[in-house]
């Protein structure tokens, strides 16, 4: 009863730690899939006094995916009311030509910000229309978001690993004995600390089954997928060959490391 | 004869306040049978804590087994450590392993395959006569019985060296005489060198044997 204790401390952190990983992962791929959402609705429009080209365009920032140069049709519908043939023509060669820019990603504040300025470097373009002011506020909510959830996961990360540190300092003193009695007979450390390594790693293993539970379950259920159809993105919740390999990385990696640092840390007792 | 001990000013202490043994010169020929005796106090278990490099010495210098022990590494340690026998008079049994696994415990750290493991522990079982103990726990023996695993441990390995902290300290008589048996016969018949540290000297011995006494840290060989 005591071990099954034991196990469930450690297996409990793990769990959370994972979990927060994982939740964290969730809310960067919706993030991402959201901005390429965004990224399909917007351009950056430049006008010009001549004619540009698209290759000194996108040399220009490695951010630039195409240019395509805009009809000034419209702009001279509007206005052709009475005007001659003739005269329609000429307006339509004194025109500005304007172009809409495609981005390779969506662009941060500060992004558009130096590529209004090197676009107007160039001495043809007389105006960039960036659309800065529909950076949309649901996606500042997601950074704003991301970030909590970053500080969240952090924080369980550090208060979990230190209540695992403890856990296996209980292992270390339920087991010390046996270790001062291997000691006394030569035994190398990694030996007398076998045991400490064999319950981290069956407990890795635990926690991540635990987790690959939950989130194939989160996974599969509809009220998560309808939340993120309702903001338009569609995306892999959890990836269960390469996210749980991941999750049983950091599952096995923490939980050696600590126990290799409470092995090395055993001391003989005189 | 070669020297399995060797010890010279050897001084011992837990703190700079006091010394529990004041420059100590001595030594133990390979084979032989050294009693340690002294006070309650005096330094014996805390000169057997030297001996297996539990404790270093404060000043002076201390061979066991040809490892000069101030400021031996720990790798270099384990070696000797692999060479030595301890019989403690708590027993210092792995209460979670059977009464076999403790007694092989040497033997799979000295790397022995499990055929010989096997075997090793089988003749030591009917030698510290438990065959009808087999695949017991220590807390199912009685004192006797467990201080007597606790010897087939420390002979599993061959040895070059047993020491025994009280080895019947807390044991009755016939459990003590079996004790002193087998210690006896690890001298004569493995050519171990045995040190034992006890209050009294039993007056079964049947073999030649060196003694020490601790007297306010001095170490003299009484004869």
């Amino acid at each position: 009863m005591k071990s099954i204790k034991n196990h469930f401390s450690l297996v409990v952190a793990l769990v959370s730690i994972l979990f927060s990983i994982q939740v964290f992962v969730i809310v960067d791929r919706s993030i991402e899939a959201y901005k390429e959402n965004l990224l399909e609705s917007y351009s950056v429009v430049i006008v010009s006094k001549s004619k540009i080209l698209e290759k000194d365009i996108l040399s220009i920032d490695k951010l630039f995916l195409s240019m395509s140069e805009l009809s000034p049709d419209e702009v001279i519908a509007k206005l052709h009311t009475g005007m001659s043939k003739k005269n329609i023509e000429l307006l339509r060669l004194t025109l500005p030509k304007f172009y809409k820019l495609q981005l390779k990603s969506y662009p941060t504040i500060d992004e558009i910000k130096v590529l209004t300025d090197k676009l107007l470097m160039n001495k043809s373009i007389i105006k960039v229309e960036n659309f800065s002011h529909k950076i949309d506020s649901t996606y500042k909510l997601l950074l704003l978001f991301k970030n909590i959830i970053a500080v969240f996961a952090i924080t369980v990360f550090v208060v979990t690993t230190l209540l695992i540190i403890k856990e296996l300092k209980i292992w270390q003193f339920n087991h010390s004995d046996r270790m001062n009695i291997m000691r006394l007979f030569g035994a190398p450390s990694w030996m007398r600390s076998a045991i400490l390594f064999r319950l981290a790693i069956t407990d890795a293993f635990i926690a991540n089954i635990i987790v690959f539970i939950l989130f194939k379950y989160f996974s599969s259920s509809n009220w998560l997928l309808e939340e993120f159809q309702a903001i338009g993105i569609q995306l892999t919740v959890f990836n269960p060959l390469s996210d749980s390999f991941s999750l049983l990385g950091i599952a096995i990696g923490l939980s050696v490391v600590l126990a290799l640092l409470i092995a090395l840390g055993h001391k003989e007792e005189v | 004869m070669d020297k399995v001990i060797s010890a010279e000013n050897l001084t011992l202490s837990y703190s700079d306040n006091e010394v529990i043994i004041n420059k100590a010169t001595f030594s133990v020929e390979t084979g032989s049978f050294v009693f340690i005796t002294g006070a309650s106090g005096s330094g014996k278990s805390t000169l057997l804590k030297s001996l297996y490099g539990s404790l270093k010495a404060k000043s002076g210098s201390l061979i066991v087994g040809g490892v000069e022990l101030k400021g031996v590494s720990t790798s270099k340690l384990n070696l000797l450590r692999r060479h030595i026998g301890i019989v403690f008079q708590d027993y210092k049994l792995v209460k979670e392993w059977t009464i076999e696994r403790n007694i092989m415990l040497p033997l799979v750290i000295n790397g022995y395959d499990r055929t010989v493991t096997n075997t090793q522990v089988e003749s030591l079982l009917k030698h510290v006569r438990l065959n009808h103990q087999v695949g017991k726990y220590p807390k199912e023996l009685s004192g006797g019985e467990q201080q007597r695993v606790a010897m087939a441990r420390a002979l599993s390995h061959n040895p070059i060296l047993i020491l025994a902290d009280e080895p019947t300290g807390n044991l009755d008589d016939y459990s003590s005489e079996l004790i002193w048996n087998l210690l006896e016969g690890a001298t004569t018949q493995l050519k171990t060198t045995v040190i034992v540290v006890t209050h009294h000297i039993p007056e079964i011995m049947k073999i030649n044997f060196k003694h020490f006494h601790i007297e306010n840290g001095r170490i003299d060989e009484v004869h």
